[in-house]
C-alpha cells in the first residue's frame, strides 16, 4: 500500500531526534487519529540550519515526518514556510488516500514551529 | 530478500491443510454434478454434500438437519439476525454486545434503522458481558440475543452458556458468533444453550466463502434470499459443493486435534505473551486465561501499530492491529475502546494469532525481532521521549 519512497523514509528515517539548542521548536497532535509529532528547528540568518523531529505514528506519518526534514533543511524560513501538506505527500510519490491526512501532521508542525520562530524572533 | 515467513495472523485467515485440500479436489473437474440433479453425477454429489453435513453437525454435537451452509460467518449472522427480524410482524428489541464483530454490529446498526431497538451490552476490562447485565437488559419484546463466543481482536471467551441459559429461561433466541472459537474449543450447542451459531471454515484450515449456520430443530426464520429449496430453502441457490466438502474436512480434522493442539497453542501463546511483556511497559489486552487458545494482543506504550506491524512485516512476521491507523476508518477498534483502553495505548496495539503451523522457534523468531522495533519506534517517538 506505500510506494518504495515512504517504506525507505520509514525503515531509514531523516533526522530524528532532538535538538537540545533548538531555536524554535513545532507540536502538532492530530487529533483526527491521535498521532503526535515534535519538530526542532536551529535557525541562522534565517536559515534551516538543522533540524530534527520525533513522531508517534504509522508508517506515513513518519515518512512524512522524515521527507518534510530533507525538504526543508538548508531552506530560509520563508521559503520552509510555503511547503504544504501536498508537496510532502508528492515527493513521498504519493500516500493512500486515508494517509493524507499524516502529511498534515508534518506540515503543521513546521508551519507551528515557524511560528514560534518568529515569535522569538519579535519578543528577542 | 526476506525468506523467512512467521504467519501469524491466523485470527484473519488460514492456510487451507493439504488433507482438507486434496479431498476437495476432485469436487472441482471430476465431481462436478449439481447435488440437485436426478442423474448419478448429481446424486454422488449430493451424497458427499450430506456426509459433510453430519461431519459439521457432529462436530458441534448438532443433528444434521441444523446445519445449514452458508458463504462464511458475515452471511450466517446476516441470515440468523436478520431473519429472525424479517419474520416478526412488528419491530422489537435485540441484545448483542459493544465489542461484536462487525458482522453483527452493523446489521443491527441497520436493523436499528428498520425500527427495532438494540441493546448493546457493555463489557468488563477483559471484554466480557456479565450475565446479570443481560438479565436486566431484557425487554417484554426482546427477540434476538447475539453474543459472540469469542472476540476477534482480544480473544477473550464469553460466558456463552450463562448467558445462553438466560436467553433460554426467558424464551428469548440465542445466538452466537463462534467463528473465532470453531476448531479452536470444544463446542457443543446444546451444552452452550445456543439456538443459531455461526462458524467459518477458513478460520481452521479450510477454504475461504463457505460457513455454516446451526440453527436448532423448531425455529422458523425468514430467509433473505428467494430461489432454489437448497439448504431447505435458508440460502438457496447451487451448493458451493468444493467449499462444503473442504468444510468437512477441516472441521473434522481440527475438532479431533482439539486437545493437542489447544496445550501447543496455549503455550507458545503464553510464551509469547510474556517475552512481549518483558520489553517492557508492554500490557496485555483482553483475558490472560479466559482467551482462545492462539491469541496474543498487547499494546506497546509510546508507539504506534501500524508502524510495528509494517517493521514486523519487513522481518518476515504477518500480524495485525486495531490501531486507528491501520483499521482504514481513524477509529481505534471499538472492541479496545470498550474495554477502556485510552486512545494511545489502542492506537499501539498488535494482535498474533497463533495456528496449526507455529513452532517455538516461530516465537523465539517473533521475540528476537520485537525488541529492537520497539526500541527503535520509541527512540523516535514524542511521548516516549516525554514521559
Amino acid at each position: 500500500m506505500y510506494s518504495e519512497k515512504v517504506m525507505d523514509h520509514f525503515t531509514n528515517p531523516r533526522n530524528v531526534g532532538e535538538l537540545p539548542d533548538a531555536d524554535a521548536i513545532g507540536e502538532t497532535g492530530s487529533f483526527k487519529c491521535g498521532d503526535t509529532m515534535k519538530l526542532y528547528l536551529k535557525v541562522k540568518n534565517d536559515r534551516i540550519e538543522d533540524i530534527k523531529f520525533q513522531t508517534f505514528g504509522c508508517g506515513a506519518a513518519i515518512a512524512s515526518s522524515s521527507m518534510l526534514t530533507e525538504m526543508v533543511k538548508g531552506r530560509t524560513i520563508d521559503e520552509a514556510a510555503r511547503v504544504t501538506n501536498h508537496d510532502v505527500a508528492d515527493k513521498l510519490g504519493g500516500l493512500p488516500p486515508l494517509k493524507l491526512h499524516c502529511s498534515n501532521l508534518a506540515a503543521d508542525a513546521l508551519q507551528n514551529a515557524i511560528v514560534d520562530y518568529k515569535s522569538k524572533q519579535h519578543s528577542g | 530478500m526476506q525468506s523467512r515467513l512467521v504467519y501469524m495472523d491466523h485470527g484473519a485467515t488460514t492456510p487451507v491443510r493439504k488433507e482438507v485440500f486434496d479431498y476437495m479436489a476432485p469436487y472441482f473437474q471430476e465431481q462436478y454434478g449439481n447435488p440437485s440433479s436426478l442423474h448419478a453425477p448429481g446424486r454422488e454429489v449430493r451424497q458427499a454434500v450430506e456426509e459433510s453435513r453430519e461431519k459439521t453437525a457432529s462436530a458441534l454435537g448438532a443433528k444434521e438437519d441444523e446445519i445449514y451452509f452458508t458463504a462464511g460467518g458475515t452471511e450466517s449472522n446476516n441470515i440468523a439476525l436478520r431473519g429472525a427480524a424479517k419474520k416478526r410482524a412488528k419491530p422489537g428489541h435485540i441484545i448483542t454486545s459493544s465489542v461484536e464483530h462487525h458482522a453483527v454490529l452493523d446489521v443491527c446498526k441497520e436493523l436499528e434503522n428498520e425500527g427495532h431497538r438494540v441493546t448493546y451490552l457493555p463489557v468488563d476490562q477483559y471484554g466480557r458481558v456479565d450475565p446479570e447485565s443481560l438479565k436486566e437488559a431484557i425487554e417484554d419484546d426482546t427477540f434476538m440475543i447475539s453474543i459472540m463466543a469469542a472476540n476477534n481482536e482480544i480473544g477473550t471467551l464469553q460466558p456463552v452458556r450463562e448467558l445462553g441459559a438466560v436467553a433460554r429461561d426467558k424464551g428469548i433466541l440465542f445466538h452466537t458468533d463462534a467463528v473465532q472459537v470453531v476448531g479452536q474449543l470444544p463446542v457443543n450447542v446444546a451444552d452452550l444453550n445456543v439456538d443459531f451459531l455461526s462458524l467459518s471454515a477458513h478460520k481452521f484450515n479450510g477454504p475461504k466463502g463457505i460457513g455454516a449456520l446451526y440453527m436448532r430443530k423448531g425455529i422458523k426464520i425468514d430467509p433473505l434470499y428467494r430461489g432454489g429449496s437448497q439448504e431447505r430453502k435458508l440460502r438457496p441457490g447451487t451448493e458451493n459443493v468444493p467449499g462444503i466438502i473442504g468444510l468437512g474436512k477441516a472441521i473434522e480434522l481440527a475438532v479431533s486435534e482439539i486437545p493437542e493442539k489447544k496445550k501447543k497453542l496455549e503455550h507458545l501463546r503464553d510464551r509469547l505473551i510474556k517475552g512481549l511483556l518483558d520489553i517492557g511497559e508492554v500490557y496485555l489486552n483482553g483475558h490472560h486465561k479466559e482467551r482462545l487458545p492462539g491469541n496474543v494482543n498487547v499494546s506497546f506504550q509510546y508507539i504506534e501499530g501500524e508502524s510495528v506491524l509494517l517493521s514486523l512485516d519487513m522481518e518476515g512476521i504477518a500480524a495485525s492491529s486495531g490501531s486507528a491507523c491501520s483499521s482504514g476508518s481513524l477509529e481505534p477498534s471499538h472492541v479496545l475502546s470498550a474495554i477502556g483502553l485510552d486512545h494511545s495505548m489502542a492506537h499501539g496495539s498488535v494482535r498474533f494469532s497463533l495456528g496449526y503451523g507455529n513452532t517455538e522457534e516461530d516465537i523465539d523468531y517473533v521475540l528476537e525481532k520485537a525488541s529492537p522495533i520497539v526500541e527503535r519506534l520509541r527512540s523516535m517517538s514524542p511521548t516516549y521521549h516525554a514521559r
